[in-house]
This record gives structure tokens, C-alpha cells and sequence, in this order.
């Protein structure tokens, strides 16, 4: 009898418990972005300050009272650039602190995986500058948002530029150019546009694949020592990079006549080089080193100077440490723009935020006022363009720092967009999807 | 007290053969079983399913085929995770080229690709053995992750080398929820535990256990070593390009060529050796322990609220896990297979000592 009503009052308890908890479990303004960052493994050195500029933009934002009033709360799952930890990271953050608002994986490998999944679980995939080109049409990959640049952007101002040294696009033909590119999905993202462009313009174009992680280089260089071509583009990532320089300076190949990509010309990649570097130019997504940008100044006062700096004092102001930073400012603002719709101060969900990242009108006044002044440029996206903006300059290491060397470039969307549609309805074919409606794109 | 085994008397040869002869263990497999296919589906978070047990279901099935080539044969192989691209890819190609082609049968059809390049690549364990066998296998690894990263043929052309698969359904039924998936995953486990434990309770694992253990003496008995070596590379590679067929198709939705790198080959001898080599059981085991474990060990910080730094959990984890293969060596070498086995056989006689 005792054991009876011992159990009755257990069982009660229990009850009044589970009923009880979700009365308990109020409803915080918090809107939660998961961050999927490499620390670890072989491209640590590059994912580290873009973890760094992604959360210290994060707590600026908090510091500055939060998305209108609603404050953010972020949490980290290492991956190691491994696209099944990417995916564990995934399914263990998207149901996390109210839902997780959107993702930007920072890896190629891991965007490919998860662009099969987002759209099931309705959260938006931002990648900026990176992940597959053609996403860039939004009426396809409803879900992935490949805002300021994709690599066929990347790839075509690279070209143009070559053509503003020779004196003119027409002066390209005959010329041979090399691509010593990551042997993974992202190395090979550019040479669709290359090869376009090779039939175009009539360059000869030589691609020399490089195993991953990308330390053993020596048979390749030996082959652009044989070959000789007139200029060397860049697509690696991590240690590939610093090593790829290293070798053409062992290789005697002129630095001035190399060109990177943008996940290929970062501080550290040539910092250990130095004046062995110097020459080397690389694309730059709208900002490259921005130390006195107005943003940097904000960061320092309001997050570094109150003990709350995510990483050293010195990487802010970086190349990679601006993309983290940018990549967080459009994944807020993206929130922001939602807000205006479907209620100010409310925290989003990732399809209202969908909605958001997809009618993004960042205008001039509105970056320099979070602090971009001179290093973006006006975002704009919609429907169709989940790219927003195809503005490029590029940079050249000048021994210590990097330094602008160009003017800004615009990619040809002439070639482009022809090349986006079809990748991007071949895509379609592929998964069995369908283009979406005019109607679904006013939702 | 758990084992009380009076009364249970065999009238018959086929009785006394059966694989669970005593009726405790044959209560526990089934409801084992009424567990995996039925309670877990039912009580299980979706994040249980995606991120840990599918993955353990399909590398515990990868495990399996290399325990019977490097556990009951003794050959050993470091091209496990090249077979699985060859099943993967394979299965890929045949899903895509061919329209309305079964699931199922591109998936076994690409196991049976990969049995031919087992069995190519088997070739060499006639004539050398051990770490040197170890080597030519790796030479396997190799050579196939170069073939699928530069012959387009196999990836349909695909401009960035990576393919996907999507809309996978089985007589009608859709292969997309994560309870789905995982009861599509455990189905093939099931039946190749059940086709593995038999194969090596007959002829021809007694075959392949005598080449392992004395593979001259077997020779003079009359066991011909062409073909105990080359059927276990056939069946072993059948069994690890089923997995990866299924890694791919059902785990990973969408791959490269670098998800069967050497990492993976690594990884699942790793499984076997500290599940126990020569065991089914010890398959499972090793899965178990090296896919669920260092996720809870990433977990664990937030689980006791430990403000640990991301890449010092990561570090952390790769620690403990090492230190934790090094302490299991120590203890059983024989794996953990051993370790439940002597507890079972203590258990049959508990209380009593002996």
C-alpha cells in the first residue's frame, strides 16, 4: 500500500513536472546563430580569424542593443573543414535555442552537403563568396544564398584584370594561362568560366589539379617551369597556398604574374613569406585588410577593449577576419530585413529570414553606417539573384601588407548568367526540382 | 542465475548447430531486435538517427565485410575505403544512367562491382602476405581515388567532380525520413549478419580461418589458397561496397571522392581490431565505439555546462579517444568481442565461481 502511493505520488510529480516545464521555458528574444567554424585540421590557420570576425561582429551587435532589441546568442561545433562533422554539427545546432536561423558552413565539401538538406528543415544557407556558382539563381536554390560573390565572379574579374595589364582583352589571345587549383569541388568551381572565356578570348588554358591538403607541390611547379605560362591563377585554400608561393619563388617564377583567389590571398597565407611574396596578387571580395575601416575601430572599442575579443587584438582589421565580420553583417541584416516585414523586435524564424536575406537592399548610407564606408559596395538581392552584388577589386602583397591594386571590377554578367541558368537547370534535372513560380517568389 | 540452462537438451543435430543454442541468448537477440526496428523508431530524436545511429548501422556493415577478409581470412587491407567509392560510385552510376532502375538493385549491383575490384586487387595476396599485403592495398586506395576524381565518366560529367542522388524509394515507399532511412539501414544489416555468421560457420570460413592461422598447413590439407583468399576479397568487398553504396546514398545524399579517403580505410580497420578481429560481434562493438564515442565526448561539454573553447573540446576529444584504444589494447588485445564473451561466460555460471 505504502509502495502504492509512493509510486502515485511519483507519477504525479512527474506529471505536474513535464506539464509544468513548458510554462517554465518562456519565451527569451534570443535569436540563435549557430557558427559551424574550422579551429582545428590542416585549414585552421585560415578558418580561425573568420570564426574570430564572424563572433566578434556578433557580440558588436549585441553591444550595440542587439537586432532591434533582440539580442543574439551563438554557439560554435568544431567541424575540421570534414563534411561529415560539418553535417553532426548540423543536425546537432538547427533544433537548438528556438531553431537555428540560418548557416554558413564555410566550407565547399560541407555547403554541397548541406544544400540537400537546408530546404527540408526551412533554414537559409548563406555562403558568402563561396559554395556552388550556381546557386547564385535564387529560382532554383530557393535556400542558398550566394551573397557578394561566386566564383565565376572571382574567376571572370581575374581575367579582366589580366586583360587591363596586357592593354586590352583582344591582347589575351594566344597567351597561356595556368590554374593550379585544390583537387575538391572548390578548386574546380572556376574552370567552367575559364574554359568559357578560353573559347572566347583564345587563351590557352592549363589546369594542374593539386592533391588535397595541397603540401606536395613540387611535381606541378616543375610542370609550370616546363610550360612556362604567362600568368598562374591560384584556387587553394589552407597550407596549399603559402606553399604554392613558396615553391614558385623556389621555382623562380615572378610573383607579379600570379593571381588568387579569394580564399587564396589572406594574411596567412604570405605573412610567413614576406618579402618572398611580394608581387603576388589576389582577388579581393569587395574589402580586403581594412585596419582603418570605421567597423575595426567599432570592434575594438566596444567588444576588444571591454575583455570580450574573441581572438588577438592584431587579426582584427584582417583580410580573413573581414569576411567572417561581412559574413555575419549580411546574416544580421538579413534578420533585420525580415523584422521590417514580419514584426520589429521579434525574433525570426529561418523562413521569415529566408525572405529577408532574399529582399536585402543594403544602399551606401546604410553600410557606412555599420561601418563599411569604402569597403563595400550596395547589396542587392532578389528572387532570381541571391547574389546581390558582383563588384571586385584586387590586391597585391606588397612585402608586409596588402594593398589595393586595382580599380573595381565588375563581372561580365554577359557570360555569366547564360552559364548560371544552365548549371542551375541541370541542377534542377538532376534533383527533380522545379523552377519556382513568379507567384512563390512574392511570398 | 541470468543463464539457468537445465532443461535445455538438443534432440537434434540442427538444433544443437543453431547459432544462439541457448534460449536466453535467443530471447535477448529478439528483443534486440523488437528494439531496433520498433521502440527506437518510435522514441528516437531525429538528431539520435541522422548523426549517430545510421552512421553506426553503415560503417558497422563496412566493418563486417572487412572483419571476414582481415578477422576470418588474415589478408590485411587498407583499401576498404577505396571498395566503398567503388560500391558508391557504381551504385551512382547505375541509379542515374539507367531510368527506373530499383534501388535496391543499383545498390547490390554496385556491391558486385566492387567484388571485382576486391577480387583485382586481391590478386597480389597470393603471392605476398602481412604489412606488405597491407601495401598493395593501399596502392588500391590510391589508384581509385585518382580514377574517380579524374575519369568524368564515373561522376556523369559533373562539373565540380561532386554528384548527389535524391528521390530514393523502395517499392513506392520514400527513403527520406531519418526513421525511414534508418530502417532501410538496418534491414541490410540484419540480412548480411545473418548471410556473414553463417558463411563463416561452414566450409568456407573453416577455409578462411585456416588460411589465416596456418595458411602452409592449410595447403597441405587440401584447402586451395587461390580460392579461400580471392572469395574472401569477393565477399568482403561485396559487403563494404554495399556500405558504401549505402553511406552515400542514404548518410550523405550528396559526395566527393574525399569521403572514402584514407581516413575511412583507417578508420574501419580501426573498428576491427579494437572490436575484435575474427568476431561479427566484435564488429559492432568497434562501430559502436568509434563513431558514437567521440561524438559524446564533443557533447559532453554542454552537457555539464563546461565552458570549453570549441578547438580545445576537439583536441580534447582526439585525446581521450586515443588514450581510451591504447587502455583497451591493454586490457583485452583480443578486443572488445573478448571482453563480452568472458563476461558471458562467467554470466552462465553466475553466482557460482565455477
Amino acid at each position: 500500500m505504502k509502495s502504492r502511493s509512493l509510486a502515485w505520488a511519483a507519477a504525479v510529480t512527474g506529471m505536474a513536472a513535464l506539464l509544468a516545464a513548458p510554462a517554465a521555458w518562456s519565451q527569451e528574444k534570443e535569436q540563435f546563430f549557430p557558427i559551424l567554424p574550422y579551429r582545428t585540421g590542416a585549414y585552421a590557420p585560415n578558418g580561425v580569424p573568420w570564426a574570430n570576425g564572424y563572433v566578434d561582429y556578433l557580440k558588436l551587435v549585441n553591444a550595440r542593443g542587439g537586432i532591434n532589441g533582440v539580442k543574439i546568442i551563438f554557439e560554435e561545433c568544431e567541424t575540421g573543414y570534414a563534411t561529415d562533422r560539418g553535417v553532426e554539427c548540423y543536425e546537432r545546432l538547427k533544433g537548438k535555442h528556438g531553431g537555428a536561423t540560418l548557416f554558413q558552413p564555410l566550407s565547399t565539401g560541407i555547403t554541397f552537403a548541406l544544400t540537400g538538406k537546408a530546404p527540408g528543415d526551412k533554414i537559409p544557407l548563406v555562403t558568402v563568396g563561396y559554395g556552388l556558382s550556381e546557386s547564385q539563381d535564387g529560382g532554383v536554390f530557393k535556400w542558398n544564398f550566394p551573397i557578394a560573390g561566386t566564383y565565376w565572379v572571382a574567376a571572370d574579374a581575374i581575367i579582366q584584370e589580366i586583360g587591363i595589364k596586357e592593354g586590352g582583352l583582344a591582347k589575351l589571345k594566344g597567351k597561356k594561362i595556368a590554374l593550379v587549383y585544390h583537387d575538391s569541388p572548390y578548386g574546380k568551381e572556376p574552370i567552367p568560366l575559364l574554359q568559357e572565356r578560353s573559347k572566347m578570348l583564345g587563351y590557352e588554358l592549363q589546369l594542374l589539379p593539386v592533391t588535397a591538403p595541397g603540401v606536395e607541390q613540387k611535381s606541378t611547379w616543375l610542370q609550370i617551369r616546363q610550360s612556362r605560362p604567362d600568368y598562374v591563377l591560384l584556387w587553394g585554400w589552407g597550407v596549399m597556398n603559402s606553399t604554392a608561393i613558396k615553391e614558385a619563388q623556389a621555382t623562380g617564377y615572378p610573383r607579379e604574374k600570379m593571381y588568387g583567389g579569394w580564399w587564396s590571398g589572406a594574411e596567412p597565407d604570405v605573412k610567413d613569406l614576406g618579402a618572398g611574396a611580394k608581387g603576388y596578387n589576389a582577388v579581393a571580395m569587395q574589402h580586403g585588410a581594412e585596419p582603418n575601416s570605421k567597423l575595426v575601430k567599432d570592434v575594438l572599442a566596444l567588444v576588444h577593449d571591454k575583455g570580450q575579443g574573441t581572438g588577438p587584438k592584431d587579426e582584427v582589421g584582417s583580410v580573413l577576419y573581414m569576411r567572417g565580420a561581412m559574413s555575419a553583417m549580411i546574416g544580421v541584416e538579413g534578420v533585420r530585413r525580415a523584422q521590417e516585414r514580419y514584426g520589429k523586435g521579434k525574433v525570426m524564424t529561418g523562413e521569415q529570414t529566408r525572405w529577408g536575406l532574399e529582399n536585402l537592399a543594403l544602399d551606401q548610407k546604410k553600410l557606412d553606417a555599420l561601418g563599411f564606408a569604402g569597403v563595400m559596395r550596395p547589396i542587392s538581392t532578389s528572387c532570381v539573384d541571391h547574389m546581390g552584388a558582383n563588384w571586385v577589386r584586387v590586391h597585391t602583397w606588397d612585402g608586409s601588407k596588402w594593398v589595393f591594386s586595382s580599380n573595381w571590377l565588375q563581372a561580365d554578367e554577359q557570360i555569366i548568367k547564360p552559364m548560371v541558368k544552365a548549371a542551375a537547370n541541370r541542377y534542377a534535372d538532376e534533383k527533380k526540382l522545379t523552377r519556382r513560380t513568379p507567384e512563390d517568389c512574392q511570398t | 542465475m541470468f543463464y539457468r540452462e537445465n532443461g535445455q537438451f538438443k534432440v537434434s543435430y540442427r538444433s544443437d548447430q543453431q547459432v544462439f543454442p541457448i534460449l536466453q541468448d535467443r530471447i535477448a537477440i529478439a528483443l534486440l531486435l523488437v528494439i531496433a526496428f520498433v521502440v527506437v523508431p518510435l522514441g528516437a530524436s531525429e538528431y539520435l538517427f541522422r548523426a549517430i545511429l545510421i552512421p553506426f548501422l553503415i560503417l558497422a556493415l563496412a566493418a563486417l565485410g572487412l572483419n571476414i577478409l582481415v578477422g576470418y581470412c588474415g589478408q590485411i587491407s587498407l583499401g576498404t575505403g577505396a571498395f566503398m567509392a567503388v560500391g558508391a560510385y557504381a551504385a551512382y552510376n547505375f541509379q542515374v544512367r539507367i531510368d527506373g532502375m530499383p534501388l535496391i538493385l543499383s545498390l547490390l549491383l554496385g556491391g558486385l562491382c566492387a567484388t571485382a575490384v576486391g577480387v583485382l586487387f586481391g590478386i597480389p595476396s597470393l603471392r605476398i602476405k602481412g604489412l606488405y599485403l597491407a601495401v598493395a592495398t593501399l596502392a588500391a586506395q590510391f589508384f581509385v581515388d585518382w580514377a574517380f576524381l579524374r575519369i568524368k565518366w564515373f561522376t556523369n560529367d559533373s562539373p565540380s567532380g561532386s554528384v548527389s542522388v535524391a528521390g530514393l524509394q523502395v517499392f513506392g515507399h520514400a527513403i527520406e525520413s531519418p526513421v525511414q532511412k534508418y530502417l532501410f539501414c538496418l534491414a541490410f544489416l540484419v540480412v548480411f549478419a545473418v548471410l556473414a555468421k553463417n558463411l563463416v560457420r561452414g566450409a568456407i570460413g573453416r577455409e578462411w580461418m585456416a588460411i589465416r592461422d596456418m595458411d602452409v598447413a592449410a595447403a597441405v590439407i587440401g584447402i586451395r589458397p587461390v580460392y579461400a583468399k580471392l572469395t574472401a576479397f569477393a565477399v568482403s568487398s561485396f559487403i563494404v561496397g554495399v556500405a558504401g553504396g549505402l553511406w552515400a546514398f542514404v548518410f550523405l545524399g550528396s559526395w566527393e571522392p574525399a569521403a572514402f579517403s584514407i581516413d575511412r580505410s583507417f578508420q574501419l580497420l580501426f573498428m576491427i581490431i579494437i572490436g575484435g578481429l575474427g568476431s561479427i560481434m566484435g564488429s559492432f562493438f568497434g562501430a559502436a565505439f568509434i563513431v558514437v564515442l567521440p561524438i559524446v565526448l564533443d557533447n559532453l561539454p554542454q552537457w555539464f555546462d563546461l565552458p570549453i573553447d570549441v578547438a580545445m573540446a576537439s583536441h580534447l576529444t582526439f585525446m581521450i579517444f586515443g588514450s581510451l584504444i591504447v587502455f583497451f589494447l591493454i586490457v583485452e588485445p583480443h578486443g572488445l568481442a573478448r571482453l563480452w564473451s568472458t563476461a558471458k561466460e562467467k554470466l552462465r555460471l553466475w553466482p557460482f565461481p565455477h
